[in-house]
């Protein structure tokens, strides 16, 4: 065996480009004749739409043409295609890709302007009148399934998308048995993705020669071709569908969006390449985002806060329309009972329409949010109990020796839900010792005495990661040497090419260096599935190391007839198979690839495929189980209600790490946005469905000022499901999050008696809380 | 989010700079940008004419008259904070701009685009509030100069014609080794306050002789609270002066929003009066 | 007929003569009129700090300045702060050794502004370099390897 990668903290191949300004992000391709679009969006929450009159805006000089739906053909002024059909979609509510008669959130889609430049397509969308007809919008959840709540779609009769469950176990004889039961409700809130790119996409078509070509800021452009050319009624291999340099996804860009079908019927119908580069303010409003859900939920447990039972309601709004069918309610009622050997479960989502922007996963999808509700019900036994939280907790883990565990649940190709491995327990004292818990509190006695707020919280999770099919790798020696490596999944900055060729490279005995990696064309490799779900290191990774044993399996062979040596006596080390104990006997992995791929004439050798390449689709026989948990430190300061999070620990488990580097990256990244979560980012409507909060003065992100430092320490339990026994950690870091820092605040602010039951937390809110408390306290 | 096209002007002159104004009805004073650019990327802001003051002679500027600082509107707001004379005479000033946006933007921002767009929320519009700071304007007809408590007509209207200028802005010293503190509660690091409190004090042998403290962001102008000012001269330098002034915060008129209801705001100006003043009275020495 | 405007500014040392309509940003001439791609537009609206450049040495918003203010100013981007035979500069260096980047998007506005900051500031703490960063906004890293390779770069430097 050659160098060791694999466990390295290897420095990013990706890196040299990128900070050096050199990368190709969408927007930074021009092309030959490129034209510019703007869209012109709705700015009514719910509106019928009388007329629209483009005249104005098509005279404008430098503008080529104005597009409403009718004026696309008459085969294409249909809705968009629903990519996830699911039985209990009651309703199913795709958009146009430009409004037909009817704009149900501001930011639809109505027409669209293609000019020289962006800045003359934006001064011909003032130049556009649309007379509209206002209706009745629907914002809140809590009322949009009463009797006489506007409807969100005219031709509707009621708000209600569909219904779902997670049930199992025999929730009855829980709560009958139960020595106590309690009750939480509380709101949950989820933002937008925010990549600091935005979306764009530029297409080119060309009949006569490559096809339909297209270019967008994605997380799963096989997704984009299949629909694209599904709804055109067009052959995949004809449509071409390439995610360059991503700036980040999150989530909402692993769909498919209606400019995605706009801007290549307009670039087709005027004959040149057009460019759309969506604006911030076009990403408030029309990229989706994740946004409320409340929850009703009762625990049934015994005296010693043993849980047996949860119970409850959930309702959860969709936006407008269904982009990603019930991925977000299905993957928050999915990790339901969490970490916890809860036997029975049974909960139920109304999935409501609201006139709001579609709704979609963000980081974790509903897993932060299913994970939420569980530690919720963790704090409130331990509370209602007097029993400390992380006693609670170790009373109810799923235990190693429980492993492989069934929780009753199913995973969204309905196999059942596993826990494979894991030791949870271990890892909450990892944490605890991390977040040095045992002295905690002596800190907040002697804060106290300073007149400081100190309070601690802890969460635990599991994450299903690693969701199938597959994702395939093709991995080919070139004449060079150099190994040419090819897969599907597209990256947002997870770091994927350095991830695979530390395999490739570890496996077939070359420098990381000597690897050409390109991912997420199409046109370069057959089929792909996406980058959600932390499932690409389980999927890529076993696919990679599967077709690069294969590549050096047959250099080997092929070796060993060149050198007419045993194959047992040979290694390769960088690029070179050498007989052992014979150094100057050896051949150069490309000249075996050549001898694989020879000139007109002559022969491949006996006994062998052409091309010394092989292709794999090897991944995850089911889902790797990753798991974690976090311990947030908060300060509370009551003359103002602000929260900061003053240290950060985190224990997880992602199984057997390839470059221990990008998780911490990975798990890093993910808490912040998760603490993001918890207290800062809040998309406001008002009630007429107008979002208020549109540019980054009023949606908070989190910023480097304000976030802690995260600490984190790992265990590393091998998955028993792939071959590298990886698991996932793209979301690892977001899930717990919010919990571990509400539960914090509560510990901070005991003696006001605070509960929350909303997040984001903002101050104005927590100071009404305490201001409550202490009045009570003073009674 | 392209700007709508407009004729750009670019005056090397005050003079100039004005007769443009006179010129062209729709024009709009293009000064550090940091304001007025995002309104324009967004079309929020459409003029048929921009004027740049950014070449124009003799707006920026810091001196000391030995009673007061003046300083030109054209200021960027990283030199007031590298100024000597400033961090001597006006030592809050720079303790509050550190709260303005971040450095990128301080290194472009004015603080006469500031006074001229006149966020309620902004920190620079307290200071003069706290000082009662006169500004010069000048126009077709000559210079006048407006005190402070005159400047905000109505939410972020200030007092200066369509052909006006702010030229500079005057700010008193106070006496050496005077108090002063600054205490705002913002979200996020750089963003707008909710509230903001400013406060100067003047303390010898422990009493309070002199005070003066300015809010920002509880209402549509920053404002004085006198009242609190008047109570607070002859008084210790204690905490229990500074908690009864904060009290009398919690009293003020104040906005609610979208975001923020007026019983917040009025409960922040109480915390962040206190901490100001807590501030000025430790550094005045006099604090008992 | 649109504004226009004849400017000259030198970036990244090299002078460019352009015409340039008067509306147009900073930010966009340069990704636009210049083929220079590697400033990146975040938010054009002055609170992402992705677009952030160095005018005069200054790190300022490319999106809150129009290209016409730039003329007879020296412009430093990204593709500017690497040396001329492609050596890294200590800052790069530090973001590649200490993972200070993901998806690469607010990597220009980072280490642009760092590169100034720490012109100024060359032995910062932690928190002087996270409100340095406080305007410039990243999604991916959680701000850690960014702070890391700041205070690493400032060491580096420091010893040179």
């Amino acid at each position: 065996m050659g160098v060791r990668y694999i466990g390295a903290e290897v420095q990013r191949m990706e890196d040299p480009r990128l900070i050096t300004g050199h990368g190709r992000y969408v927007d930074d391709i021009t092309m030959q004749g490129m034209l510019h679009a703007a869209f012109l969006r709705a700015s009514q929450a719910h509106a019928k739409i009388r007329s629209i009159d483009t005249s104005r805006a098509a005279a404008l000089p430098g503008v080529h043409r104005v597009f409403t739906l009718a004026d696309f053909a008459p085969e294409y002024q249909k809705p968009m295609n629903q990519l996830y059909p699911a039985p209990v979609i009651e309703q199913n509510k795709t958009q146009y890709p430009l409004a037909k008669d009817e704009v149900c959130y501001v930011g639809e889609a109505v027409a669209v302007v293609v000019a020289d430049s962006r800045a003359i397509a934006e001064d011909a969308l003032a130049l556009i009148d649309v007379d509209y007809e206002t209706l009745p919008a629907v914002v809140n959840i809590m009322t949009a399934l009463e009797d006489g709540a506007p409807l969100a779609h005219a031709d509707t009769s009621s708000n209600l998308m569909g219904r779902m469950r997670s049930k199992f176990g025999d929730i009855d004889d829980a709560f009958a048995k139960a020595d106590h039961v309690f009750s939480a409700d509380f709101m949950q809130h989820r933002g937008g993705c925010h990549s600091m790119e935005t979306r764009g996409v530029i297409a080119r078509d060309d009949p006569w020669g490559e096809g339909l070509s297209l270019w967008t800021s994605a997380q799963s452009p096989y997704l984009i071709r299949r629909a694209l050319a599904t709804w055109l009624g067009e052959p995949e291999e004809r449509v071409r569908v390439v995610a360059p340099d991503v700036g980040g996804g999150f989530g909402p860009k692993a769909g498919f969006y209606p400019e995605e079908i706009v801007i290549p019927l307009v670039a087709r119908a005027l004959g040149r390449p057009v460019k759309w580069i969506e604006d911030r303010r076009e990403h408030f409003v029309a990229t989706t985002t994740q946004r409320d859900q409340h929850w009703h939920l009762e625990v049934a447990c015994t005296s010693e806060g043993k849980m047996l039972g949860l119970r409850g309601t959930v309702t959860h709004e969709n936006g407008a329309y269904i982009p990603y069918g019930i991925l977000l309610p299905n993957s928050s009622l999915m990790p339901l009972p969490g970490a916890y050997s809860i036997p029975a479960v049974d909960v139920g989502v109304d999935i409501v329409f609201t006139n709001t922007v579609p709704n979609s996963p963000v980081r974790g999808a509903g897993r932060p949010c299913g994970i939420y509700a569980v530690e919720r019900m963790v704090q409130t036994v331990s509370r209602e109990l007097g029993i400390p939280p992380e006693e609670v907790r170790r009373r109810n883990y799923v235990r190693p020796d429980q492993m492989p565990y069934k929780t009753g649940a199913t995973l969204r190709g309905g196999a059942p839900l596993v826990y494979d491995s894991g030791d949870y327990e271990a890892l909450l004292d990892k944490a605890l010792d991390l977040a040095d818990f045992a002295a905690f509190k002596e800190r907040q006695a002697a804060a106290r005495k300073e007149g400081r707020y100190l309070g601690i919280g802890i969460s635990s999770c599991i994450e299903d990661t690693g969701m199938g099919p597959y994702e395939g790798t093709t991995v080919r020696v070139e004449s060079s040497g150099k190994v040419a490596v090819r897969t599907g999944a597209a990256s947002q900055g997870q770091g994927h090419h350095t991830m695979i060729a530390m395999i490739v490279a570890e496996n077939l005995g070359v420098s990381p260096e000597d690897i050409l990696f390109e991912s997420a064309d199409t046109g370069k490799f057959p089929h792909g599935v996406g980058t959600i779900g932390s499932r690409v290191a389980a999927n890529v990774g076993p696919s990679a190391f599967d077709a690069s044993t294969k590549v050096r399996e047959k250099a080997l062979r092929l070796a060993a007839e060149v050198l007419e040596a045993s194959e047992a006596d040979l290694d390769i080390e960088n690029g070179v198979v050498r007989v052992n104990g014979a150094p100057d006997l050896s051949v150069t992995l490309g000249e075996l690839a050549v001898k694989l791929s020879p000139a007109s004439a002559l022969r491949v050798p006996e006994g062998f495929d052409p091309l010394l390449e092989a292709t794999s689709y090897d991944g995850s026989s089911g889902s790797p189980i990753a798991c974690g948990s976090n311990v947030a430190e908060v300060e509370v300061d009551p003359g103002t209600g602000e929260v900061r999070v003053l240290r950060y620990s985190v224990a997880h488990d992602c199984g057997v790490m390839i470059n221990p580097m990008i998780v911490h990256g990975q798990i890093v990244g993910g808490v912040i946005h998760g603490i993001g979560n918890a207290l800062f980012e809040r998309m406001i409507y008002d009630d007429q469905g107008q979002p208020l909060t549109t540019n980054y003065g009023e949606y908070l992100l989190p910023l480097a000022s304000e976030m802690p430092r995260v600490d984190v320490t790992h265990m590393e339990t091998p998955s028993p499901l792939n071959s590298l026994g990886v698991k996932g950690a793209g979301e690892g870091g977001t899930i717990p999050a919010a919990p571990a820092v509400v539960a914090a605040i509560e510990n901070a602010l005991e003696e006001f008696n605070v509960v929350i039951d909303y997040y984001p937390v903002d101050p104005q809110y927590l100071c009404e809380l305490i201001d409550k408390g202490a009045a009570q306290a003073a009674e | 989010m392209k700007s709508a096209p407009f004729t750009y002007h670019d005056p090397g002159t005050v003079d100039e700079a004005i007769a443009l104004l006179g010129q062209h009805e729709d024009a709009k004073l293009l000064a550090g940008g940091q304001s007025l650019m995002p309104m324009l990327n967004m079309r929020f802001v459409v003029p048929d004419h921009v004027v740049d003051l950014n070449g124009v002679a003799g707006l920026a500027g810091i001196t000391d008259t030995g009673d007061a600082l003046e300083i030109g509107a054209m200021t960027r707001q990283r030199d007031l904070m590298r100024d000597a004379a400033v961090g001597a005479k006006a030592p809050i000033i720079p303790e509050a701009l550190e709260f303005v946006g971040h450095f990128q933007t301080r290194n472009r921002g004015t603080i006469g685009g500031s006074l001229c767009h006149l966020d309620p929320a902004a920190e620079q519009p307290c200071l003069m509030a706290v000082y009662d700071a006169v500004l010069t304007v000048q126009g077709p007809d000559g210079t006048r100069e407006v005190p402070f408590a005159e400047w905000p007509l109505a939410y972020m209207i200030p007092s200066i014609g369509p052909d006006e200028l702010l030229t500079k802005v005057r700010v008193p010293n106070w006496a050496a080794g005077h108090g002063y503190g600054f205490a705002e509660f913002a979200r996020r690091h750089g963003d707008f306050a909710i509230v903001s409190a400013a406060a100067l004090l003047e303390v010898s042998g422990g009493t309070i002789s002199r005070a003066a403290i300015a809010i920002g962001g509880a209402d549509v102008r920053p404002i004085r609270l006198e009242e609190a000012e008047a109570a607070l001269v002859g008084q210790a330098a204690n905490a229990e002066s500074f908690k009864a002034a904060g009290e009398m915060a919690r009293k003020i008129d104040a906005i609610s929003d979208a975001y923020v209801s007026s019983a917040y705001r009025q409960r922040l100006a109480a915390t962040m009066v206190e901490r100001a003043l807590a501030k000025a009275g430790s550094r005045a020495g006099g604090s008992a | 007929m649109a504004d226009t405007r004849d400017i000259e500014v030198t970036v990244n040392g090299q002078r460019h003569s352009a015409t340039v309509e008067t509306r147009t940003s900073l930010g966009d001439f340069l990704r636009q009129g210049l083929g220079m791609t590697g400033t990146h537009m975040g938010c054009e609206h002055g609170v992402c700090g992705a677009c952030t450049v160095l005018l005069d040495g200054e790190a300022v918003r490319s999106c809150l300045m129009l290209a016409v203010q730039a003329n007879g100013h020296e412009v430093t981007t990204i593709e500017g702060l690497a040396d001329a035979d492609g050596t890294l500069s200590p800052l790069q260096k530090a973001f590649w050794e200490n993972y200070g980047l993901q998806c690469g998007f607010c990597t220009p506005g980072m280490l642009t502004s760092l590169t100034a900051f720490l012109k100024e500031n060359p032995d910062p703490s932690e928190r002087e370099v996270r409100e340095a960063i406080s305007g410039n906004i990243c999604r991916c890293t959680g701000y850690q390897g960014i702070v890391d390779a700041a205070l690493s770069a400032a060491k580096t430097m420091r010893e040179v």
